[in-house]
């Protein structure tokens, strides 16, 4: 790892400052991405600025039909948190299968989006929920959030102070894993919001992306037996050496149709 | 250089280090405490894992710096003198180890999930010990020991 300047301000306006004035700066949260990429020298920033000093950037808490989350909040605290588990309890359930133990402990909900791993589990929730991202300057979108592979709309010196989630009616991810990293080779999250559904697809693409046609038809009719002759191009899809893009099409099929009936399963009673 | 103050296993320790020293070499080379391994140096194998104000986490993927302020504590500060931990204890009792190179790592997560849950079931012991690997595939043992382990700190109170 090469050498850096570190800063521990204590407030979102010297942090921003900090990185502003930086030849190369970075902020680091959890660390859990930033620290191996450092270590890689995939990162070599000449200049961190840790978050961890400033108040007001954890908690979690319900206001009316929104939870919100901080951006510092680790994701033990989401996997483990009953307001989280009675407003949007597959959020909970996501974060509590990401990664390990150890890695929950320190990874952050800021740390991972501003991160934008395309394979990463929380993109396709917030995108799904149709999540709006609160920095120190605006609101974002999260349609408008996610740009592409670890890239964001996230300006120079921009922090995400926390995320706020409309609370659906009911919602669901399912996703195939990597058995080593945990990461998802295809995750998608179903949700439906009065009327309204959203299906969005983790793994499979440069960037998180929502699948048009399974919301149109599921917003016709909310089953999985609605979607089940719904294929998508493999063209575009993501080839590694975890799958191939044929592979992936036809997992995004079966992880989105488990998903509808995961969320019919616990649907609120009306 | 940045100064840091981190209590490790119950003592204050300052010194004055890069920022850029991993929690672990911190450990490992400043304070001469070698019982934390460095196994995969990428946050998958949980051999670095000590506990960080009660919680487990990668020593290798975290900055000394980060810790400022922190109580760490590492398996040197478990055994009392010559009596090992009733963790420490159940491991060797059912043979929960082979090289023991991962043994370390293994121990300080039990000892969260235990403090999470008094009585784990082996379902709770298997998904808390999901960052820790070990090669010598002992792991049968090692649920085994964990599961008498967290009965012994129960008795023990």
């Amino acid at each position: 790892m090469d050498d850096f300047n570190y800063h521990e301000p204590r407030t979102l306006a010297e942090a921003a400052a900090a990185v502003q004035a930086a030849r190369d700066g970075i902020f680091i949260a959890g660390g859990m991405s930033l620290i191996p990429a450092l270590k890689h020298r995939r990162a070599r920033p000449s200049d961190l600025v840790d978050l961890r000093l400033i108040d007001g950037l954890t908690g979690i808490r319900r206001e009316a039909d929104t939870l919100i989350v901080g951006a510092m909040t680790k994701h033990a605290d989401v996997a483990g948190s009953d307001v989280v588990r009675n407003a949007i309890p597959d959020l909970a359930r996501l974060v509590g299968e990401m990664a390990d133990p150890s890695v929950r402990n320190r990874a952050t909900l800021g740390g991972s989006i501003a991160h934008a791993d395309p394979a990463s589990d929380y993109p396709p929730a917030l995108l799904a929920l149709d999540a709006t991202i609160v920095t120190h300057t605006r609101s974002v979108a999260a349609a408008d959030f996610f740009t592409g592979p670890f890239t964001t709309a996230l300006r120079k010196g921009e922090i995400v102070k926390a995320v706020d989630f409309p609370i659906p009616d009911n919602a669901a991810y399912v996703k195939f894993a990597n058995v080593a990293s945990r990461y998802a080779i295809v995750g998608v999250f179903v949700a439906k919001r009065a009327g309204r559904v959203r299906v969005a697809v983790t793994g499979a693409k440069a960037k998180v992306f929502r699948f048009d046609e399974m919301e149109a038809a599921l917003e016709k009719s909310f089953t999985s037996e609605a979607i089940k002759e719904i294929a998508i191009s493999p063209q575009g899809l993501t080839a590694d050496i975890h799958g191939t893009p044929d592979y992936r099409a036809h997992l995004i099929g079966i992880m989105a149709q488990r998903a509808v009936a995961s969320a019919l399963a616990k649907s609120r009673p009306s | 250089m940045a100064r840091v103050s981190i209590n490790v296993n119950g003592k204050p320790e300052a010194r004055e280090i890069k920022p850029r020293t991993l929690l672990v070499e911190f450990l490992r080379e400043h304070l001469g405490l070698t019982g934390t391994h460095v196994g995969c140096d990428t946050t998958q194998c949980g051999c670095c894992i000590v506990l960080l104000d009660g919680k487990a986490v990668n020593s290798c993927t975290m900055l000394a710096v980060q810790a400022d302020g922190a109580s760490v504590t590492t398996i040197e500060g478990l055994a009392d003198g010559d009596r090992l931990h009733p963790m420490q204890a159940a491991f060797r009792e059912h043979h929960a180890l082979q090289c023991g190179f991962c043994t370390p790592g293994f121990i300080m997560s039990a000892l969260e999930l235990v403090a999470k849950k008094k009585n784990p079931t082996e379902a709770d012991i298997r998904y808390g010990l999901l960052g820790n690997m070990c090669r010598c595939t002992g792991y049968e043992n090692i649920i085994k020991a964990v599961k008498a382990g967290a009965e012994a700190m129960a008795k023990a109170g």
